[in-house]
């Protein structure tokens, strides 16, 4: 976060009158405001939309504490205290069942998806031919820009029943290999969505941290005899590091958030015991169940833990030495 | 900012530096040819793996029946191609009318997300301007806190953007990440310039559209693409916001007939020929015209995916 830097000096450094100090804050003020007006101007649009559709949806969070009723509106519903919460603090079966499948496969994707790019970034890193490098890149980063729509009926297409694998394999009596519509492989199967996804675009931060490597540190690790192995031990990982840190901390901060739009779009055949997570949960049973103050009150402890854990994985950042997200 | 990995400067530098190998710097031993085709391999495979979904979808939206049948499901390879699937989609009906309304939001939506986006980054690139720090502070407060799905449903509601197609562009017309983005680019930018500029007597909006914007292709296009796949791509906003079928972005019809298999008939069509395409046809069809128009921007923009774009906007 930059600091404004002040272009006049203060008026309070003025030895003046308080009267005369009283007008010459004015008058500064005046002054501002003549010449960053247009500024401001350009601001509004802007500021507008975030106070409707961020701030007062902040506000609107008070429902969590109703018992909210559509005809009766946000101000003439009854306030019922903490007892929304109780689905939380009581740990009703169907919440409780989609917390522990968001926290599943957070901790899947945290093992499994987030070390890929880091690996991928470090192989495309190895490419000496420019043009080759850039194809790769181009063709990599693509999936990252289709929906989950588009993804999900791709993963249709070539692994479902009637798709392109089964299709392959019954030709060549080899039986067949169900991975979608099946609840026990649920976890898997939108975990290697997430992979095809984005494991290509995720590489761009990395490859920007490493194209800053300075090249003469391998120079001297080169001529102190490290082999290629220990060169990335010693100096490629130290290099990229801060940027793995503050990653992590984001998908940490992002633990209650599981691929929202994907697993909605792939509910219907495996059923809720194997997919709802946090934000489902709080679709299926607040605008399509009606349980509005509920499902608010769990939307709203989620944002909340969110926030904690965010700023809690940065303060371990900083605690271990790091930059992380922000700097002190 | 033109190189996707290094700036010019920086590959001329490396190449003069070897001027002679293959861009092999001398010190960079010979690696073991297993090592180098292993990672040769993982490469191809990983290429491989997005090309061919597409090589396929769109090969069995030109193939007719006969193919499909043959194969069982996708072709990978058609003989005979076709554009009768397309024909029949197009030829008005539920597709066509879903991707005139996906292209008039996304259109609508990032002329107005990038004049707002870029305003508002320009007020906020003076630091010590009057209400700079309340005003970045809010909009970086924005990207800590989510307000939540079902108060941001209760508001669209009570401003009545219910089933209105601007549901799907007001409450994301702003994206506070790409506000910095682009912020932190218009603070790189010298800082001269837009001194002498003011010394010649140019107002703020004369040093926006003259000065900046001129050298701020780049972030523009960059964030331009951003808005405009979130737009196009936008599939939830609609269910939630849109009851009427007859308002529906491409996405959702494509999750209807595509990913929950409806099968799309002429009443849906609106073709009157006895013998459609075949129903894989369609559906790839739809698919292959819900992925094309990222297709066909993506080489003009991806050349700008330069690292301080995205990394200087980390710093926040």
């Amino acid at each position: 976060m930059s600091s404004g830097t002040k272009v006049r000096p203060r008026a309070g450094a003025d030895p003046g009158a308080p009267a005369a100090r009283e007008t010459s804050v004015r008058g500064q003020l005046a002054a501002r405001w003549h010449r960053d007006r247009v500024l401001l101007v350009l601001a509004v649009p802007g500021v507008i939309v975030l106070v409707l559709f961020h701030y007062l949806p902040l506000l609107g969070n008070v429902i969590a504490f109703q018992d909210y009723q559509p005809f009766l509106g946000i101000s003439g519903s009854d306030f019922v205290g903490l007892s929304n919460f109780s689905v939380i603090f009581n740990g009703d079966p169907e919440f409780l069942n989609a917390l522990v499948n968001t926290l599943i496969i957070t901790m899947v994707q945290v093992l499994f998806v987030f070390p890929l790019p880091i690996a991928l970034a470090l192989v495309l890193n190895t490419m000496l031919n420019e043009r080759a490098k850039r194809l790769t890149q181009s063709i990599l980063y693509l999936p990252h820009f289709l929906s989950w729509v588009i993804v999900v009926a791709l993963f249709q297409q070539m692994f479902g029943n009637g798709g392109m694998l089964n299709e392959w394999l019954r030709s060549a009596d080899l039986g067949t290999f169900q991975i979608i519509g099946v609840p026990e492989l649920f976890k898997l199967l939108i975990t290697s969505q997430v992979i095809w996804k984005d494991t290509g675009w995720s590489t761009i931060i990395f490859l920007a941290a490493l194209s800053k490597v300075d090249l003469n540190l391998y120079e001297a690790a080169a001529i102190d005899r490290a082999g290629p192995l220990r060169q990335l031990w010693h100096v490629t990982l130290p290099a990229i590091r801060p940027v793995i840190v503050l990653l992590l901390i984001l998908r940490l901060g992002d633990s209650l958030t599981v691929g929202f739009e994907q697993i909605l779009l792939q509910q219907g055949p495996v059923g809720a015991q194997a997919s709802e997570v946090l934000d489902t949960y709080v679709y299926n049973n607040g605008i399509i169940g009606g349980n509005w103050g509920v499902s608010a009150a769990v939307g709203l402890v989620k944002g909340v833990v969110g926030v904690v854990l965010v700023l809690g994985a940065n303060r371990l950042a900083h605690a271990m030495g790091e930059r992380g997200v922000y700097s002190k | 900012m033109t190189g996707l990995l290094e700036t010019t400067a920086e590959r001329r530098a490396r190449r003069n530096r070897h001027p002679a190998s293959d861009e092999r710097p001398a010190w960079m031993g010979r690696q073991p040819r297993w090592a180098t085709a292993a990672r040769g391999g993982l490469l191809t495979v990983a290429c491989l793996a997005v090309i061919v979904p597409f090589v396929a979808v769109v090969m069995t939206s030109l193939a007719p029946q006969r193919d499909i049948s043959a194969r069982g499901g996708l072709v990978l390879f058609t003989s005979e191609p076709s554009l009768a699937a397309y024909r029949a989609v197009l030829s008005g009906g539920v597709v066509t009318r879903a991707l005139s309304v996906s292209v008039a939001v996304t259109a609508v939506g990032t002329v107005l997300s990038l004049a707002c986006t870029i305003m508002l980054a320009y007020a906020l690139s003076r630091p010590g301007s009057l209400l700079h720090k309340p005003i970045l502070l809010m909009t970086l407060f924005t990207l800590l806190f989510n307000p939540g799905m079902i108060p941001m449903y209760l508001i669209v509601k009570q401003l009545g953007l219910i089933d209105n197609l601007a549901a799907l562009i007001l409450p994301v017309v702003v994206n506070a990440f790409n506000v910095i983005v682009m912020r932190s680019f218009f603070l790189e930018l010298p800082g001269e310039l837009t001194e002498s500029a003011k010394i010649d007597g140019a107002g703020e909006l004369r040093i926006l559209t003259s000065i900046v914007l001129p050298l701020s292709k780049a972030v523009v296009a960059v964030v331009g693409l951003f808005y405009a796949v979130a737009y196009w791509n936008a599939f939830f906003s609609a269910l939630l916001y849109l009851p009427s079928p007859e308002k529906w972005p491409l996405q959702l019809v494509l999750r209807t007939f595509v990913v929950n298999q409806t099968p799309l008939g002429t009443d849906e069509l609106s073709a009157s020929t006895e013998s459609l395409p075949p129903q894989a046809s369609i559906q790839m069809a739809i698919l292959v015209m819900s992925v094309i128009p990222i297709l066909i921007i993506y080489p003009f923009i991806q050349k700008h995916f330069s690292k301080g774009l995205l990394i200087g906007a980390v710093k926040g």
